[in-house]
């Protein structure tokens, strides 16, 4: 037996057949693949309800080249060392593990909490907080530097601008930043808690308001992993209106991201004109479903809207329009030489730590990662061959702002392929139960990056734990990196170049 | 320079005409919802329940939605008959949380701000928005006031950085528990006379979220609120419309 078990993206695996590695197995066998190119896609704990109070821990990895997800699992304990020191991809997943389910990761160099819950199990917590109290949102040791001269600025969470709240710490030596510590948790509901012991009839609108902005990007992961666990497939004409909806989601974001880009650097004709197209790209999505956000187009099975011809032609020529502005508008900020000088050089995160922290998506292919779920592990209209590498070497806000020029002119001209013809097939088919025993994973590339579900069930085919990675959940330690010997006055530019989500990361 | 402004020429005027005229909304767009009772079969109770959100009750034998738990789901499960569906309508706002009950005949809309506040605020409202555990859908959905399609700076309302220069909050999010003490504390800090503001179905009731145990189902248990802004998340036009009502820069349809 391999000590490995590989679905491709959308598979299932019987928890049976995944072998169960001992620590020092486990963590060899993920350096290993880590080192040959593979990316940690999810990692996460599962209690082995033996009143033992152990855990098994599983490890999803990707590897892109062979198009594979791997599946890693090791023996269940009930204390745990830290991979951390070896494995720097996982230190934010141990700290997040180690604050679900009340265990401490031995020679964790920042064992922190990440959310600011009580453990679910309830009793003692990994920093032994006071279990009838509910943790103070924000208590936690903060990395400082000291000396005469140094001063910290702590921003938030409530924001000078219409935004979701987190906590930023600086520690500054006048202007320039020596460390950032960004602290979150201010968003936290406890989706993924609710999740256990489901689906439930409100898991849905759960799944789809985890990060409200990537609503199709959630929630066609969820569908691909019920799917999965149901053993059937979607239709090709569903697959092809998800993906319409999930592009128009990445051209709406991208298309505002550049305008809050220039918003914040004082551009005001581009600021004006994406700050309305960006509306369009959302009215187009409510054209199809009813949601500028796209609630209620995506379920398992397929999805709820159709497009006939007359609703292509129309979605197609207002898309004309939009795109015509799009580009003109995008085309004046990058060739105005006051924007690019104040793009370039500021935010960069190099291509070694953006590895080490294991950056996905927009901000990772600044870097030039190269990775991309539509171009290495695409399902459904997502044809490997026809997505092209939209990396960028700089891994500077410049670079943050290309690669999404180069995924806004990508996304236009793949709606204008597919908004010509739908393929044939039911909208929506009935959801067989769920297989019982089984892991199912998902990845679909999100307008940040991957959105990575991954779903156990119990013997009854219900959720014993189900795991959602937001992209933010790798990418806010990039930005706290981009900070570093930066001026704290780039931070407002860095954080946009990034946009991340708090509440995707807090869920 | 003239390649700004020949771009300027091309991107055209785009601020829309509201209110003076309505919006056209796209036609799969879910708003206030329709009630026909004359659908429902005879002894048929099925409605009752059936929203995961509990949205749905049948207090005098007749289905009645609770707009400040309707997340106007596209699979709303609460009647196979077709006795109820969504409408078109964008306007949804209110000033009482029992106005959100609606039974299909009335639905009673924000009124204007009593005299003294409305003098004050009529035509200058500063607010600040407090994101207490919203997913930014809501967020995003406020955000876009500020462009030029809706130019909120137009009707005196803007969103100011901090709580010191506000006369009211705007609260998005269902209240989490880690973010309740911000929140009381930006209050705290905005001077009085101040107006508080729930927008989404997250701050009116919990939303998706409703009963979690980190969060305190919306700011009815928090906060004293002056305007319930129903949806999930609401369209901007049902944001202006409710805003625009409050100031009384809209014509005040009673009832509908």
């Amino acid at each position: 037996m391999s000590a490995t078990s590989v679905c491709k993206n959308g598979g299932i695996l019987p928890l049976a057949t995944i072998p169960r590695l001992t620590s020092a197995e486990f963590a060899a066998l993920i350096k290993t693949r880590l080192t040959e190119g593979a990316r940690l896609a999810a990692c996460l704990a599962v209690p082995e309800g033996d009143g033992d109070a152990s855990f098994t821990l599983y490890a999803v990895l990707a590897d892109d080249q062979g198009g594979d997800l791997l599946v890693v699992a090791q023996k269940p304990q009930r204390q745990f060392d830290s991979l951390t020191p070896t494995i720097s991809h996982v230190h934010l997943f141990e700290r997040e593990i180690g604050e679900q389910y009340g265990v401490k990761f031995a020679g964790h160099p920042w064992f922190k909490p990440v959310r600011f819950h009580a453990p679910w199990p309830g009793g003692s917590d990994g920093w032994d907080r006071d279990p009838e109290i509910h943790p103070l949102v924000g208590d936690m040791d903060y990395f400082t530097v000291e000396g005469e001269e140094i001063h910290e600025v702590g921003v938030g969470p409530v924001h000078a601008g219409v935004i979701e709240p987190g906590h930023f710490r600086f520690q500054c030596y006048g202007e320039q930043v020596l460390h950032l510590e960004i602290s979150l948790g201010y968003q936290h509901r406890g989706i993924e808690k609710m999740l256990l012991g489901g689906p439930w009839p409100r898991t849905a609108m759960q799944i789809e308001t985890m990060a409200g902005d990537t609503t199709i990007g959630h929630m066609s992961a969820y569908s691909m992993v019920l799917e999965g666990l149901a053993g059937m497939a979607i239709s090709p004409r569903a697959r092809a209106l998800r993906a319409i909806a999930l592009e128009l989601e990445r051209l709406a974001n991208h298309v505002g991201d550049i305008g809050a880009l220039a918003a914040d650097i004082g551009f005001l004709p581009t600021s004006a004109y994406c700050g309305r197209l960006r509306g369009d790209y959302l009215n187009l999505s409510a054209q199809l479903c009813g949601s500028r956000f796209g609630r209620g187009l995506v379920r398992p099975g397929g999805v709820l809207f159709d497009a006939d011809k007359a609703l292509l032609t129309k979605m197609r020529q207002t898309l004309e329009a939009v795109a015509r502005n799009t580009r003109g508008a995008i085309e004046l900020f990058f060739s105005t030489p006051s924007v690019l000088a104040r793009l370039e050089g500021t935010g960069r995160v190099t291509a070694r730590d953006a590895y080490y922290l294991g950056l996905v998506g927009v901000a990772g292919r600044a870097c030039g990662i190269d990775a991309d779920v539509r171009r290495y592990h695409g399902t459904g209209s997502y044809l490997p061959d026809e997505i092209p590498a939209m990396i960028e070497e700089g891994g500077d806000v410049l670079a943050r702002a290309q690669v999404r020029r180069q995924e806004i002119e990508h996304s236009l001209e793949f709606l204008n392929l597919h908004l010509s013809e739908l393929p044939a097939g039911e909208l929506r088919q009935v959801l067989p139960p769920l297989a019982p025993g089984c892991l199912a994973v998902a990845m679909v590339e999100g307008w940040r990056g991957p959105v990575t579900h991954v779903g156990l069930t119990d013997a009854d085919g219900r959720f014993v734990r189900y795991k959602a990675v937001d992209p933010s959940f790798f990418n806010w330690s990039g930005l706290a990196l981009a900070l570093r010997d930066g001026q704290i006055s780039d931070f407002p530019l860095c954080n946009k170049s990034f946009n991340l989500s708090y509440c995707g990361f807090d869920l | 320079m003239l390649r700004i402004i020949r771009e300027r020429f091309r991107q055209g005027y785009r601020t829309a005409p509201f209110p003076k005229v309505e919006p056209v909304l796209p036609e799969r767009f879910r708003g206030l919802p329709v009630i026909d009772p004359k659908k429902c079969p005879a002894g048929c109770t099925d409605c009752e329940g059936s929203c995961p959100f509990g949205a749905i009750t049948r207090p005098n034998g007749l289905p009645r939605i609770d707009l400040g738990r309707c997340l106007f789901c596209a699979d709303c499960p609460a009647c196979p008959y077709g006795a109820i569906t969504f409408g078109n309508d964008y306007r949804l706002a209110t000033c009482q949380r029992q106005d959100l009950f609606y039974d299909g005949a009335e639905h009673l809309l924000a009124q204007k701000l009593k005299k003294k506040m409305l003098s004050l605020f009529g035509r200058s409202l500063k607010l600040r928005q407090v994101s207490a555990g919203g997913c930014n859908a809501c967020e995003a959905d406020v955000n876009v006031l500020s462009t030029l399609v809706f130019d909120l700076g137009r009707f005196g309302i803007q969103f100011v950085a901090s709580p010191r220069h506000a006369d009211g909050l705007l609260v998005t999010g269902p209240v989490t528990e880690n973010m309740r003490l911000a929140l009381l504390t930006t209050y705290e800090a905005v001077p009085g006379p101040k107006i508080v503001i729930a927008s989404g179905a997250c701050a009116i009731s919990g939303g998706p979220f409703v009963d979690s145990p980190e969060v305190h189902n919306g700011l009815e248990s928090i906060l004293p609120i002056d305007l319930y802004i129903p949806g999930c998340p609401p369209h901007p036009y049902t944001i202006l419309d409710g805003l625009l009502r409050l100031l009384d820069q809209r014509k005040q349809t009673q009832k509908r």
